[in-house]
């Protein structure tokens, strides 16, 4: 029992022990929840969050931070809207465009030895900018393909839960059990070493913010396969859920410690804490100030499981 | 030749150039007399930017990973609860202003008391706790815009000789500030602890006192920022501190202090935060729309950290 409950091991069911517990309080409160109709509802607008945070995990994961993330997923959403709608050819290369700018970005923040969170933050405004002018009023239509795909209805179990499952393995087998995984993680944790062993940090970052670009396009995809229109503010908030959604599901913020599992988790689990509170009655005023408290407390129960682990 | 080659060589340099060519891009388009209008309008909003931005500057100061996140909410929490309760009350700005202060001091050490407990980065003990504020706010104001006395309101927009009372403070004030910075055991703690942390720590510098005064200044600064933006724009409003989040920060990083901490530079502050009211100017001058604007400004910050990126990180 005490080889169980090691510190590691507290550590890493921490985000799937506050997921259960929120469940279960769901559950408790609006018992009509616990049903197909009812978790599909609940967990709709978890999958593009879910892609944000790994996007948001693969920055992390190199010891950097992006602060436009929801700024340029509101960008892929709105070209999701309209050219790929109306012109496929034009829009598939307008997003892969995207995912270029952000290996180009993760080259510039390394070639230069740029503070990612200055860097990001100017970013933002051009994203705003340029989705400003892809959709200068809100509107914009899903292509139906994605339509169609993000409102599967699949026999037994919701699609929401089999999206997030295939999300987390995927990313789970690429970056932590794959050889060119191990690699870049290494780079999180110790870039010198990484580089004395013959491999490029600058291949490595381009890659790694790729990632996190070709994640954003596939979240504003998502997005708007859900809302079926956009406009050029509709995932601002993303940009902070996507970090608190990182660290609650265990990520560090240095030496490139990160879980692609945890961070769909702390996903699911900021998602629904939005519902729990408001089956609480919670003022909805106090909502954005609850997430803080969420995050403060996990933070704070980590510490306590790390320090018991020192202490040990 | 050589005195040139000095004077390029100092960081405050490129903010005070780029603004006076954008001066001069606007006087060229629309004439003389809107570049003088433009230029006391860039007086007095420039002066808001360098408010929060002094106190971002200290906390830059500190090194990496030192940022705080939280002076929005800090601004937006300090007006609105201060303008609730002296609800136009010309008699009651000394305790609303003490209201906005005491809001200050609550928030640094918040702030500080995560950094130092949970042992996160600024960054993000920031950001959480900005949530907190913002909440606070939002359950305050109800949406309401509650106007200032109207005292307030004429103190923000007050001018002597043509220049804005409130520049005229804040140059005073900044001028306290680069005593401090240069000639204090304060200031001077500071910038050792961002040049190198561990000797500082050797040298016998309480490091956590210096960082807690810090971020303690950062949050009261832009808390009577808050206070007195309020009274300049006719109430508190929620989102009033939107934009001084990106704003503090790149006025730092363009007025040439170095990101990596360490080095810290007030002259430039002053030139980044006229560059960067000119700039917006300047694009809304040349007719730009929308989308261009917000496209221009965020590539010259990128491009301005770019080039000057790697001479600050040695």
């Amino acid at each position: 029992m005490s080889r169980l409950l090691t510190p590691a091991m507290m550590r890493t069911l921490l985000p799937g022990l506050s997921l259960a517990a929120l469940l279960a309080a769901i559950f408790y409160l609006q018992p009509r929840t616990m049903s197909y109709f009812g978790l599909n509802l609940l967990l709709n607008l978890a999958v593009p969050i879910a892609l944000a945070t790994i996007a948001q995990m693969f920055i992390l994961c190199v010891n950097d931070l992006d602060l436009s993330l929801g700024a340029f997923i509101s960008l892929t959403a709105c070209i999701t809207a309209t050219w790929l709608n109306d012109a496929p050819l034009i829009g598939i290369l307008a997003l892969a465009a995207c995912v270029a700018a952000y290996a180009a970005l993760g080259a510039l923040i390394h070639l230069r030895n740029l503070p990612s969170i200055v860097v990001t933050l100017g970013m933002s405004f051009v994203w705003t900018g340029i989705a400003v002018l892809v959709l200068p009023t809100p509107g914009g239509s899903a292509p139906g393909w994605i339509r169609t795909l993000m409102t599967l209805k699949p026999a037994l179990v919701p699609f929401p839960i089999i999206a997030a499952v295939v999300i987390a393995l995927t990313v789970h087998f690429g970056l932590m059990r794959s050889a060119a995984g191990v690699v870049l993680r290494g780079a999180g944790g110790n870039p010198k070493s990484v580089e004395r062993a013959g491999w490029s940090m600058l291949r490595v970052k381009c890659t790694m913010f790729a990632l996190a670009g070709f994640f954003g396009v596939l979240s504003g995809m998502a997005l708007v396969g859900l809302t079926t229109s956009a406009d050029a503010n509709i995932a601002l908030r993303y940009t902070l859920l996507s970090i608190a959604g990182g660290i609650l599901g265990g990520g560090e913020f240095v030496g490139g410690r990160v879980s692609p599992i945890g961070a769909v988790i702390g996903a699911i689990t900021l998602a629904l804490a939005g519902s729990f509170l408001s089956f609480l009655r919670l003022n909805p005023d106090f909502q954005i100030g609850a997430q803080g408290v969420i995050l403060i407390l996990v933070l704070a129960l980590r510490l306590l499981i790390n320090s018991r682990g020192t202490r040990a | 030749m050589s005195a040139l080659s000095q004077l390029t060589q100092k960081p405050w340099i490129w903010a005070w150039l780029g603004a006076v060519s954008m001066w001069m891009i606007i006087t060229g388009i629309s004439g003389i007399s809107a570049g003088g209008q433009v230029l006391s309008a860039a007086a007095s909003f420039g002066t808001f930017f360098v408010i929060v931005a002094t106190g971002q500057m200290f906390v830059i100061t500190l090194g990496p990973g030192n940022v705080d996140l939280s002076i929005p909410a800090c601004m937006t929490l300090s007006a609105t609860l201060a303008m609730k309760f002296m609800n136009g009350d010309a008699s009651l700005l000394v305790p609303g202003l003490l209201i906005s202060l005491t809001v200050g001091l609550a928030i640094g050490t918040l702030n500080f008391l995560l950094i130092l407990l949970l042992r996160i980065p600024p960054i993000i003990a920031t950001l959480s706790a900005s949530f907190l504020y913002q909440s606070t706010a939002i359950w305050s104001n109800r949406g309401l815009r509650v106007k200032p006395p109207e005292i307030l309101g004429d103190f923000a927009v007050a001018k002597v000789l043509g220049l804005p009372v409130l520049t005229i403070v804040v140059l005073v004030l900044t001028l306290a500030m680069a005593f401090m910075l240069h000639r204090t055991p304060f200031g001077l703690s500071v910038s050792a602890i961002g040049q190198n942390i561990r000797a500082a720590k050797l040298a016998g510098i309480k490091v956590e006192k210096t960082r807690y005064l810090t971020y303690l200044m950062c949050s009261v600064l832009a808390a009577v920022c808050g206070f007195v933006l309020a009274g300049f724009s006719g109430g508190a409003a929620l989102n009033m501190g939107e934009q001084y989040l990106l704003m503090s920060i790149a006025v730092v990083v363009i007025g040439g202090t170095s990101v990596a901490g360490g080095y810290a530079n007030l002259t430039g502050l002053w030139g980044a935060s006229l560059f960067m009211f000119l700039l917006v100017s300047m694009l809304n001058t040349v007719g730009l729309s929308a989308g261009f604007r917000l496209i221009v400004t965020g590539a010259i910050i990128v491009g301005v950290v770019a080039i000057s990126g790697r001479k600050s990180s040695v």
